[in-house]
């Protein structure tokens, strides 16, 4: 009992001051809205859908009990008990785990610069949304106006505009060519906006994200009902959500699952330590921990339900004109009245004329149009929103109008996501006291989001998707898992699992059950270490390529397969090890400061025997 | 002897206009596609228009200003509405080049198409290539007006936040520096009388240091 007291006093006398939520409600959206982020959109639905559809939330859902949650609760617990940002506190856990907390926030920066870069580019599609008609929907014409661009031609207009109007991307990742001053200018806006919510810490975040995290939802459910009234949708909701069993026998399944609840919940960043850290010391985090964890699936199940309608109409779309395509063709070339073979049709005239004059036929460009073929495209990330979504968008009556709300639910999912990040990087600088105390925290963010914005200006040249890349395969994946893996282990093992579970019933008023226990000490570090290792072995398999746009390519539109140049590999290598490298780096000094200490100790012991230190 | 000479002329008519003739081209109209309900019939009028309209395009060229409609030939009409075309001298025994009816259409292809109400990709003359519309680019792009807009909300509210921080920073300075002096007395006092205290040895600007208090719980469990 005295422990707890003392724990209270502790607590008390640590406060100093620290900001505090206004209300629960303003941490838990904190902590929903760096959770839900852009993945919850792009990625879990293309998962869903590749992986067998509904039968793909069985894996999910295993992960999310036996990983998402025991980590997001302990992280949430070890910021509120200890009151720091994630240096403060793994420094507090033992002095020599304080490379941990510096790995994160290395983490959080490195991220945080590509990250932004994306709602860049959602800026920018958002700007030029106010237009009908919206200008991915057309080709521009050429320089003696007799017909339309050689590359949009080839590749369509709404890749055109991405890869060519927006990005401006050469061919190669060695060739940087010039930065776009129309995405810096982006940039800037980009920055200020996040600078503008972020200047005073929680205090500001606390009142945009009330916005910021609920405006997503309310758009998805427009979305959604849109959707649905859609010709297509229910097509596209049953091919992508019949479950296919026998796909759980692939081990890629499992993976692809343990690590997107990993990369879901954004944990091993700091972020949500630093959140859990302004909370009152009394706060029953496991009950957040679950409900946030749960609010993070369902949002992502909610999203996969309206891209799944979207992406029905656009292939029942598709579907359509391939047929109207090929019946122009045939109309064309056999001169029949307009309009006189339907679709339905369709097949039966093909067959009498191919049977009638089968060479005439065999020369005519046919495609082969089957409504599966469509349904089956599926594209994870940008690609997703940039070129898919944008192309159904076309199509919709009203598009201008669904083309803002779906780019401004995109911005602040992403922007909400932006102050998670941006809390991992400040809290552990306001901690460390990197500044001097009469220096006001908005000099210190704003410093924090200069340097950013900086540094993210590389992202501008025209190869910067190619290092966006770069920096989503390799500075956040292995990192983050080793993170978490040292986080269980360093608070299971090295703080003790007794005095942290004394610490859970001081917070909740209810010790932790067995499943937790188990969980932090077997489950979830099995998984991440499963995890950690089949990261590794895939990578040593494969010479890491990436796909180059390359309108000179001979199968142009499709991307040329590169492998990176040796200086870019070894950008990777460096991007991959030198967060790791805090961890022994920072034990090591540690370990040498003590070392040092110890003999400057003995030598004054020596002196003053009586040791009137301690 | 008329009677045959008539004939003969007919058929080097008919000769100088067929399927891929020499000069002679092929044209694709999609009314249904264009109009729906209200699509007209291709008859025999429609034809004396377009050829009417041919005719009128090539007196616009030098030299060509005495083309006649019965200059134009019309031949092959498909149900398609599909049809070819050629455009002969005054003599009626040669055809006129390819590429003066192919600039006097291109100059004239907006009224052809605005007397069928069609447009270039409804009313198609296969092998002449039309003159794309110009891109309708406005003198300032929509994106930079919306950008400013933003731009400038996000400014002005940046500095009003920065502005009223400073404003309560200075108020809050005022107020406290009373508070400051007592709590500094207090300080002195405790420095004073216990000169070595074990956590001022790692004190850093008045935090307590974790790692010292985390190492007593531990030597002393209860």
């Amino acid at each position: 009992m005295a422990q707890a007291l003392g724990l209270g006093l502790l607590v008390d006398e640590g406060e100093d001051k620290r900001p505090h939520w206004d209300n629960r409600l303003q941490y838990l959206l904190s902590c929903v809205g760096f959770a839900v982020g852009l993945g919850n959109i792009w990625r879990f639905p293309y998962l869903c859908q590749t992986y067998g559809g509904g039968a793909f939330l069985i894996p999910y859902l295993i992960a999310l009990v036996f990983e998402g949650i025991p980590l997001f609760h302990i992280e949430l617990a070890i910021g509120q008990r200890l009151r720091r940002g994630s240096i403060g506190v793994w420094t507090a856990i033992s002095p020599y785990l304080g490379g941990v907390g510096l790995g994160c926030f290395t983490v959080s920066f490195l991220v945080s610069l590509y990250y932004n870069t994306v709602l860049v580019w959602v800026l920018w599609y958002f700007l030029n949304s106010f237009q009908q008609p919206l200008p991915w929907g057309t080709c521009p014409p050429n320089l003696n106006r007799t017909g339309l661009v050689e590359e949009c031609q080839g590749s369509g207009t709404v890749s055109y505009f991405w890869y060519r109007r927006t990005l401006n991307i050469t061919a190669d990742i060695g060739d940087s060519g010039a930065v776009q001053w129309r995405l810096l200018l982006c940039q800037a806006a980009s920055w200020a906006l996040v600078y503008l919510c972020v200047s005073r810490g929680i205090e500001t975040t606390g009142k945009a994200i009330y916005f910021t995290a609920l405006f997503p939802y309310l758009v998805l459910t427009i979305f959604l009902v849109r959707g649905l009234t859609l010709p297509g949708a229910t097509e596209g909701l049953i091919y992508l959500f019949t479950p296919n069993v026998q796909i759980l026998l692939n081990p890629r399944v499992w993976l692809d699952a343990a690590t997107q609840i990993f990369f879901s919940l954004s944990l091993a960043f700091g972020g949500h330590i630093a959140f859990a850290s302004y909370n009152p010391p009394r706060n029953n985090c496991r009950r957040d921990a679950v409900i946030i964890a749960l609010v993070n699936s369902a949002t992502s199940l909610y999203a996969s339900i309206t891209i799944f309608a979207i992406m029905g109409f656009k292939a029942i779309n598709d579907h359509g004109q391939c047929l109207d395509r090929n019946i122009l063709s045939l109309i064309n070339e056999f001169s029949l009245p307009e309009l006189s073979i339907s679709r339905d049709d369709f097949p039966a005239a093909l067959l009498h004329l191919n049977t009638t004059h089968p060479g005439r036929v065999a020369r005519l460009p046919l495609r082969a149009c089957r409504l599966e073929d469509f349904l089956d495209q599926g594209t994870s990330g940008p690609g997703l929103a940039f070129i898919v979504f944008t192309e159904a968008v076309l199509h919709m009556p009203g598009a201008p109008v669904w083309a803002v709300l779906f780019f401004g639910m995109l911005f602040s999912l992403g922007l909400s996501s932006m102050f998670g990040n941006m809390e991992g990087v400040i809290t552990p600088l306001l901690d460390m006291g990197v500044l001097p105390r009469w220096v006001p925290k908005e000099v210190l963010t704003g410093l924090a989001c200069l340097v950013c914005f900086l540094s993210a200006t590389c992202f501008t040249l025209q190869s910067g998707s190619y290092w966006l890349e770069v920096f989503d395969n390799f500075a956040a994946s292995l990192n983050l898992v080793t993170f978490a893996l040292l986080e269980v282990v360093g608070v299971t093992y090295v703080y003790g699992m007794e005095r942290f579970c004394a610490d859970v019933e001081w917070m909740t008023g209810r010790r932790p059950s067995l499943y937790w226990r188990v969980s932090w000490r077997v489950v979830s570090p099995l998984l991440l270490l499963g995890i950690l290792l089949s990261y590794i072995v895939l990578l040593a398999l494969k010479s890491p390529s990436y796909k180059a746009w390359n309108p000179q390519y001979a199968l142009f539109p499709s991307q040329e397969e590169k492998l990176y140049p040796h200086w870019v590999q070894a950008t990777c290598a460096l991007l991959s090890f030198l967060p790791l490298l805090w961890v022994p780096g920072y034990a090591l000094a540690q370990w040498l400061a003590r070392h040092r200490r110890q003999d400057t100790q003995q030598d004054t012991g020596l002196k003053l025997q009586d040791g009137s230190g301690c | 002897m008329l009677w045959l000479l008539f004939f003969l002329v007919t058929v080097i008519r008919a000769e100088l206009c067929q399927p891929d003739a020499e000069n002679a081209f092929k044209v694709r109209l999609s009314i249904r596609t264009a109009l729906g309900d209200k699509a007209y019939v291709w008859d025999t009028n429609e034809e004396y228009l377009f050829r009417a309209m041919v005719a009128f395009s090539m007196r616009k060229v030098p030299n060509r200003e005495t083309t006649e409609i019965s200059h134009v030939l019309l031949c092959n009409v498909t149900q398609r509405v599909s049809f070819w075309f050629v455009v002969t001298d005054p003599s009626k025994n040669h055809t006129l080049p390819a590429n003066e009816v192919q600039s006097a259409i291109r100059m004239n292809r907006n009224r052809i198409n605005n007397v069928f109400f069609l447009n270039d990709q409804t009313l198609e003359f296969l092998k002449i290539p039309s003159t794309l519309a110009p891109p309708m680019d406005p003198s300032v792009p929509i994106w930079i007006i919306i950008f400013g807009v933003i731009f400038c909300i996000v400014i002005v509210a940046t500095t009003l936040l920065i502005l009223s921080g400073i404003r309560q920073r200075r108020r809050e300075n005022k107020g406290s520096s009373e508070v400051d002096d007592i709590e500094d007395k207090l300080e002195n006092m405790d420095t004073i009388t216990n000169s070595t205290r074990c956590d001022s040895l790692d004190m850093k600007g008045g935090h307590i240091n974790d790692v010292f208090m985390t190492e007593d719980e531990r030597l002393t469990p209860l």
